[in-house]
């Protein structure tokens, strides 16, 4: 019973007849501290809320736009899409699933990627997109961060890589679970070069792509609150027949478990990651200016001085 | 051995000819011919049966009861096998077994994931569901062999890793990704068997060969028919549905490039004749790994990397 409840998908919510329809949307309400935020200053902050520190999702192309130096990204994923080598049909046809992502997102995979530099060092940047199926990683998806991994070593440019996925691509068997271990093989390439390879996992970062790429970064960074495992919470709880713990497979979690480097809010991305890759590449402290924050940040009361 | 719901049609039939023998024998009616009909009745069921199996049955076979396990293949097709155990970190898990052995002459180092034989055993080994200590035990071995210039022969059979809190806790996708790096890593022969379930990341593991064999009857899958039926249809018992749809036989693995090589199996499944499936895996084995002793060290290392290099499957815009 609980896990058709699970599965079955909710009738849309009806909008609820507001004097502010007939206004551009200015404000949103915070999932998690129920605050009315302005839109702008959502935007500015990186989607991250200025009043709590909630990590809303933010559009792949918002988030390359906020790491790097202005006008320096170059897109080179794109130039594959997939096919649908099982002929796989559920309730609905894998082709159609697809469409209707493509048309979502604009694009033909859950990777976009390309060149760019970051306080003025030499990057590849590679982003999942959760928007796109779920984030899930088919031969696509595998394709395009292999070849983002090629590029960073055939040019010599670190690797950043950010996830966000729900796993691997069930649509496409066992040739998505194969992508792991493509991907795995040109890291090793990079490796060889001495080249710096960082991720950074957003929520949701599991099951393949968690149990891959994702944790095997030369630094590995959660941003806060972001789920990150291998199996899922239901699939677990199904398991073993009891509830999980609070914060469970939570970036924090992992922090405190010895998994995960530190755990960096989005705002500050930027500087860490400019600051990291110097240092790994030996090169001088980059002059890079951080998003000013001109609201509070989030009180700093966890065990380690973040969050609880 | 108990048979498969699907078997049970040729059970009933084998049953009505034994009775049928027995009391021919002790009747002194002669039966010959009735006898004669239905063995041939029986020989074509079974071919029926076993030459059109579903994607679905082919699971079952996978899971059948009395299927030979990674230690009953290490027992029959190597001598000498000195098993290892613990993972020098944390523990020793028993869902995955290694250790040196011998392949005809030649020294090898072996990792299994082991289901167990019966009840207690699957308990004891956790149904073939390893831990992070068990991936850990694993990498270990394959340095080891990688040091010592030793083939390493992978046998995969699990229905995954285990979705525990404590292996979430030990960092699960993190072993997983650390024994996949590690096998990209490796500058010896490596051949892989799926011998029975290839479930997902807990197979891929330590499944990452420059040659990757499977059995006839064995599957190698992303999500298992359940889960992924759980989650399209909500519904566990669509799974043969999800088996159709998941594509993960054999032959199906072997048209992607997924596998190398389709090992036979006798009618009706290893378990039906573990000798003789023994004796084909040995072969394949031989004759795999009397190839990849031509290949020097990078070679070894640049091949494997190659044949995964063009796995998946996608149009160029």
């Amino acid at each position: 019973m609980t896990l058709e409840r699970f599965f079955r998908r909710r009738p849309p919510q009806q909008k609820e007849n507001t004097v502010n329809d007939d206004l551009p949307d200015l404000w949103s309400k915070c999932p998690k501290c129920n605050a009315q935020v302005y839109n702008k200053e959502l935007e500015q902050n990186l989607r991250v809320c200025p009043k709590c520190g909630y990590h809303h999702r933010i559009p792949v192309k918002r988030r390359v736009e906020g790491l790097l130096d202005a006008g320096t990204f170059q897109v080179t994923s794109g130039r594959v899409k997939a096919k649908d080598p099982l002929e796989f049909v559920d309730t609905d046809t894998y082709v159609a699933k697809l469409e209707r992502a493509r048309k979502k997102t604009g694009r033909e995979s859950a990777v976009y990627a390309g060149r760019g530099s970051l306080a003025g060092l030499p990057v590849v940047v590679c982003v999942m997109d959760f928007e796109f199926a779920g984030g899930s990683m088919g031969s696509t998806e595998g394709e395009e961060i292999t070849r983002a991994i090629e590029l960073a070593t055939k040019e010599d440019r670190a690797m950043i890589l950010v996830t966000a996925s729900g796993g691997a691509r069930m649509m496409e068997g066992a040739l998505s679970l194969m992508q792991m271990a493509k991907t795995t093989f040109a890291l090793e390439q990079l490796a060889n070069k001495g080249l710096p390879y960082i991720t950074v996992l957003a929520d949701p970062t599991t099951g393949g792509v968690a149990a891959s790429f994702a944790a095997i970064g030369d630094i590995v960074i959660g941003e806060p609150d972001a789920l990150i495992g291998f199996a899922g919470q239901r699939v677990i709880e199904q398991t073993v027949r009891q509830s999980l713990p609070d914060g469970f497979q939570r970036s924090e979690f992992y922090e405190k478990k010895g998994f995960i480097d530190m755990v960096v809010d989005r705002r500050h991305h930027r500087e860490t990651l400019a600051n990291l890759i110097a240092a790994l590449r030996n090169q001088p402290k980059p002059e890079v200016t951080a998003l000013e924050i001109k609201v509070p940040e989030p009180p700093r009361t966890g065990i380690f001085g973040r969050r609880k | 051995m108990p048979a498969l719901e699907f078997e049970k049609p040729i059970v009933d039939l084998e049953t009505r000819i034994d009775e049928l023998k027995t009391y021919g024998s002790s009747s002194n009616v002669d039966m010959s011919e009735e006898l004669a009909l239905l063995e041939k009745r029986l020989e074509r069921l079974r071919s029926e049966t076993y030459e059109k199996l579903t994607r679905w049955q082919r699971v079952q076979l996978a899971r059948a009861p009395g299927r030979p396990t990674a230690m009953d293949i290490i027992g029959r097709i190597f001598t000498d096998f000195q098993e290892l155990h613990g993972d020098r970190a944390y523990g020793e898990d028993a869902a995955i077994v290694g250790g040196l052995a011998r392949l005809e002459g030649q020294a090898v180092v072996l990792i299994g994931q082991q289901k167990g034989r019966d009840t207690k055993e699957n308990i004891a080994r956790n149904f073939g569901m390893a831990h992070p200590e068990g991936f850990r035990k694993a990498m270990r071995l394959m340095d080891m062999a990688d040091k010592f210039g030793l083939p390493l022969i992978t046998l995969v059979d699990t229905p995954g890793a285990y979705p525990g809190i404590a292996a979430e806790e030990r960092g699960q996708a993190w072993l997983i990704a650390q024994s996949i790096q590690k096998m990209t890593r490796l500058r010896i022969p490596v051949i892989s068997v799926i011998i029975g379930e290839g479930g997902s990341g807990g197979a891929l593991a330590v499944a990452v060969g420059n040659r990757v064999l499977i059995l006839e009857n064995a599957v190698y899958s992303v999500i298992s028919p359940e889960s992924c039926a759980a989650i399209v249809w909500r519904d566990a018992k669509e799974a043969a549905k999800a088996a159709e749809a998941l594509r993960l036989t054999a032959r199906d693995l072997e048209q992607f490039g997924i596998v190398d090589e389709v090992i036979p199996e006798p009618k009706g499944g290893a378990h039906n004749d573990p000798v003789g499936s023994s004796e084909e895996l040995k072969k394949a084995l031989l004759h795999n790994l009397e190839q990849l002793r031509m290949l020097d060290k990078d070679a070894l290392l640049d091949s494997r990397a190659e044949r995964f290099r063009r796995l998946g499957v996608f149009e160029e815009i």
